[in-house]
């Protein structure tokens, strides 16, 4: 590999780089600066729902023109509920944790020596940090950003008149989601030829570790749906710029009769949710994968049922593109059409069940390492199970009329993917942070760092569900005109003091985050005495990732406490020895 | 200005956390046997107070839940939904404690080998037909509910009236005599027509219109439609199960059957209870305090005020329902 060798400058190296472990790294920074702006974003409103009226020297800081003597007002609360959803959702789950990991993993795990197109990988970077920037450009137009929620459905999101923010802030919010497309596209077509075509020699389809199938599987699914998504966009652009009537129709607002006519908003609907419910999966794939050889790895056990684990990745995958009307049951929808999307929609509980038993029984007669990361797959598995099984009410469409659009769902998706997603990206970051930046975290805030999440956590969404059942709206500025509502104010102040215990613990984590990069510990080759290739390459980063040859793979990648060995591990690049049987 | 404090003060905590990660920095950051021991034992603790979280949300929140279903399909609705939540629960209960007993019990020890256990066709064949089974059931019952509640055509003699939603309140409007609703479009609009009725056809002439409180009766079928003049907005009457959005450019239905008059549900014990909290509460405020009433919420975010966005729903007996009926003015009545 004769270009290994040509010199780098700072901006070919830091910048405009085409190395994917570089690349990777700047997806994570990006991923947590946006993160840090959404889940502040989250403070912000629960001080609203908690203490609705009461002055907040915070909000007066932090809102300028959108607030009044430190209380925000009714459109700036919707504006942050939308952008919070939007840069948890895309910004910081797709971007943040898949853009990350899919780029360090795939190239190291496979045996490669860079992502299929290292130029595309830079571009699909960079078009991600203009999507980033335009966003939060977005946040400072005149009228206020995008308001609409996050799932922006016209006609709110297509008429300013409607709400401010649909306004420039709309405008901005589109223009950054089809670049925030494109730049997914482009990362998602490399990771499936890179996947399909670099792997090394002996590296089997099925001697992948779970981490590249998931990352694989997401990627396919994040090509088949994330387009639908730019159409829906371009057509609202339309509607709102142009003039057609794609998903508007007989409106009649100040005072005046809009020419709109024959669009529907439904329509918008299920191009919307034709993504929107893929992309939970591809939120919470990569994070179920990174799970996978996180607690392999810590249990120093072989993952329960490896075939079990792809299949269900793949019917889960398959299953999430044929399930998205459970968003729309009460849209009026055809009801048969209803009946259908809960068929397939309950269905998808039982790869999701396959998974979390597996998930226990590889902890079960494990020698358990409790690292950070394993602390975090172990949260995770929790917070899948609880949130996952309230999925069947949701998705049962005669329950969910009634808590359709209520807290309970905001409890339910923010445990299973919300949750759940960070949880796995978490211990993505303290597993891989030895390979990404060659030094330790410190493991004493990680405990920290996880106790305290997991029981702000566990603080904020297990109480939630019963402001949902109470019959709480989401979405509500404040619920004291409601006089109905008045006895939910004790959950909601308390959910909101989990809330804020949730958002400053996560300074623990950048405290730490930071301080390693440039002062951890110095790493050894493989700390966790895991089996993955990535873990054969050398500390300090190398383009090609490795100084000569790229190993051979002989077995699968999770030979731990083999029957025989020594050793509780055995690297996949490790030849079976006479008479060894391969898994 | 204060937001530069603020975000100063951010800075200033995680780097104390910086600089304690100096002071922990001595260890080498991989966990030991020690390390697994506390740690494990943690988990232990976790699911105690995971369990001890559940119980106290169930004891302490029970009473704010939504009182018994004052219709005779939200009924159907809360059996199924008593019987899913049950089995959530139960699975829930067992599911965390094996999860969490599990990373205690097998905490690691230095020396001890794992069992390498890789597969197994009998318990996986468990675990994917169990579930099946169960869902098959939760399937069919669920399907069941749905179509029998979304099915309008078998209602006898339904009771039609018409749910207009606009930024930011409803109106209702009563079929009237000939029980069918006149056709309506939002270029209708004009002066006290405010929901846009086509008084060229005849059915909208005996059509009523009312603001401010919808009146139902109790014990027969109400059919309702649903238009919306502006944006996405959705009714939502969560002490009936009832729910449905209304979409501009669209009429949307959804029936229902109600089995209480307010004055039943305000003897509702879980509502006595409920209200005295609530006025306990509003007493310590300095507010006034509060009757029971049936709600209509809109339910789908549509503007500034979507959380005031609400109408009151008075439930009758079917006699004084008609009495109340007959006084109302029909559209006809109210240009002239």
């Amino acid at each position: 590999m004769s270009d290994h060798h040509h010199k780098e400058t700072f901006i070919t190296k830091y910048i405009f780089s085409q190395d994917h472990k570089m690349i990777s790294k700047q997806y994570l920074i990006t991923g947590i600066f946006m993160g840090v702006i959404g889940v502040f974003m989250s403070m912000l409103f629960r001080l609203q729902i908690a203490w609705p009226e009461h002055s907040f020297s915070l909000i007066e800081a932090f809102l300028g023109r959108h607030q009044d003597g430190g209380v925000m007002t009714p459109d700036i609360y919707l504006a942050l509920v939308t952008i919070h959803g939007t840069i948890m959702v895309f910004f910081v789950l797709t971007a943040g944790l898949s853009g990350t990991f899919s780029n360090l993993l795939i190239p190291l795990q496979i045996g490669a020596r860079d992502m299929a197109s290292g130029f595309l990988n830079m571009v699909s970077y960079w078009l991600f940090f203009l999507s980033s920037i335009i966003m939060v450009i977005s946040l400072f137009v005149e009228a206020g950003p995008a308001s609409s929620g996050w799932t922006i459905y016209p006609p709110l999101s297509a008429l300013p008149q409607a709400i401010p923010g649909s306004g420039a802030g709309m405008t901005l919010w589109l223009v950054s989601m089809a670049i925030f497309v494109a730049s997914s596209l482009l990362g998602a077509l490399n990771y499936i030829v890179t996947v399909l075509n670099l792997r090394t020699v002996g590296m089997k389809m099925t001697r992948l570790p779970l981490t590249i199938w998931a990352f694989f599987v997401t990627a396919i699914i994040g090509v088949v749906s994330f387009p639908v998504l730019l159409s829906a966009a371009l057509l609202l652009i339309f509607d709102r710029s142009f003039g057609t009537s794609f998903y508007l129709s007989d409106i009649f607002i100040d005072g005046s009769v809009l020419h709109y006519q024959g669009g529907s908003p439904v329509l918008f609907e299920h191009l919307f949710w034709f993504l929107g419910h893929p992309e939970v999966y591809i939120v919470l794939l990569p994070a179920l994968g990174i799970t996978s050889e996180v607690i392999a790895t810590n249990s120093r056990k072989p993952i329960f049922g490896y075939r079990a684990m792809i299949g269900s990745i793949i019917a889960i995958a398959f299953l999430s593109t044929i399930v998205w009307g459970h968003h729309m049951f009460i849209t009026g929808m055809n009801p048969f059409l209803g009946s259908v999307f809960t068929f397939t929609t309950l269905l998808i509980a039982i790869p999701s069940a396959v998974k979390a038993f597996n998930y226990i029984t590889t902890l079960w007669k494990g020698n358990l390492q409790m690292n950070p990361a394993m602390l975090f797959s172990i949260g995770l598995v929790s917070t899948f199970v609880s949130g996952g099984l309230t999925g069947l009410i949701l998705g049962d469409s005669a329950l969910d009329i009634n808590v359709h659009d209520t807290y309970f769902v905001v409890a339910h998706f923010h445990l299973v993917m919300g949750v759940s997603a960070i949880y796995g990206m978490y211990a993505g970051v303290y597993h891989w942070f030895p390979k990404m930046f060659g030094r330790m975290m410190n493991k004493t805030l990680g405990y920290w760092h996880f106790w305290i999440t997991a029981i702000a956590a566990y603080g904020v969404f297990f109480p939630m569900h019963f402001v949902g059942l109470a019959g709480l709206p989401r979405r509500y500025y404040m619920n004291t005109a409601f006089p109905y509502f008045d006895d939910l104010s004790d959950i909601n102040v308390v959910i909101t003091l989990f809330a804020l215990l949730g958002g400053i613990s996560q300074l623990i984590f950048l405290g730490n985050f930071f301080w390693s990069i440039y002062k951890g510990t110095k790493a050894t080759k493989n700390p966790w005495k895991s089996n993955t290739l990535e873990w054969t390459t050398p500390v300090e980063h190398i383009h090609g990732n490795w100084p000569g040859e790229i190993p051979e793979v002989h077995r699968w990648p999770y030979d731990y406490s083999k029957p025989g060995r020594d050793e509780d591990w055995v690297s996949q690049a490790v030849p079976l020895e006479d008479g060894e049987e391969s898994s | 200005m204060l937001a530069l404090i603020y975000i100063l003060i951010a800075v200033l905590i995680a780097s104390t956390f910086w600089q304690l990660t100096n002071v922990f920095n001595l260890k080498k950051n991989i966990a030991t046997e020690e390390d697994n021991d506390q740690q494990g034992k943690l988990m232990f603790a976790f699911m105690i107070f995971f369990y001890g979280l559940m119980i106290f949300s169930f004891w302490k929140y029970w009473s704010v839940l939504l009182p018994e279903s004052a219709s005779l399909e939200g009924e159907k609705i809360d059996n199924l939904y008593n019987i899913s939540m049950l089995l959530i629960l139960l699975v829930q209960a067992i599911m965390q404690y094996l999860l969490f007993y599990f990373a205690y019990k097998y905490r690691g020890i230095k020396g001890r080998k794992a069992l390498f256990y890789a597969d197994s066709h009998k318990l996986e064949t468990i675990w994917t037909v169990t579930p099946a089974a169960v869902l098959a059931v939760l399937i069919i019952y669920g399907l069941s509910v749905w179509i029998d509640i979304t099915d309008t055509s078998d209602l006898e003699d339904p009771l039609v009236i018409e749910l207009y939603a606009k930024q930011f309140n409803w109106e209702a409007r009563y079929a009237g005599k000939d029980n069918t609703l006149g056709k309506a479009n939002v270029r209708f609009i004009k002066g006290i027509n405010t929901i846009g009725l086509d008084m060229t056809d005849l059915n909208s002439v005996d059509d009523i219109p009312v603001r401010n409180e919808l009146h139902l009766p109790k014990g027969r079928p109400v059919l309702f439609k649903f238009r919306s003049q502006d944006v996405l907005h959705s009714a939502y009457m969560p002490h009936f199960r009832a729910q449905m959005n209304c979409v501009p450019g669209m009429v949307t239905q959804f029936a229902f059957t109600p089995s209480m008059t307010t004055e039943e549900m305000r003897r509702n014990e879980k509502i006595v209870a409920k209200v005295e909290n609530i006025n306990r509460i509003r007493a310590e405020k300095g507010e006034d305090a509060y009757e029971f009433d049936y709600l209509l919420l809109c339910n789908k975010i549509c503007g500034a005020s979507h959380y005031n966005m609400q109408m009151k729903i008075v439930v009758h007996e079917e006699t004084d329902f008609n009495n109340w009926l007959s006084e109302q003015q029909t559209m006809t009545q109210l240009i002239k």
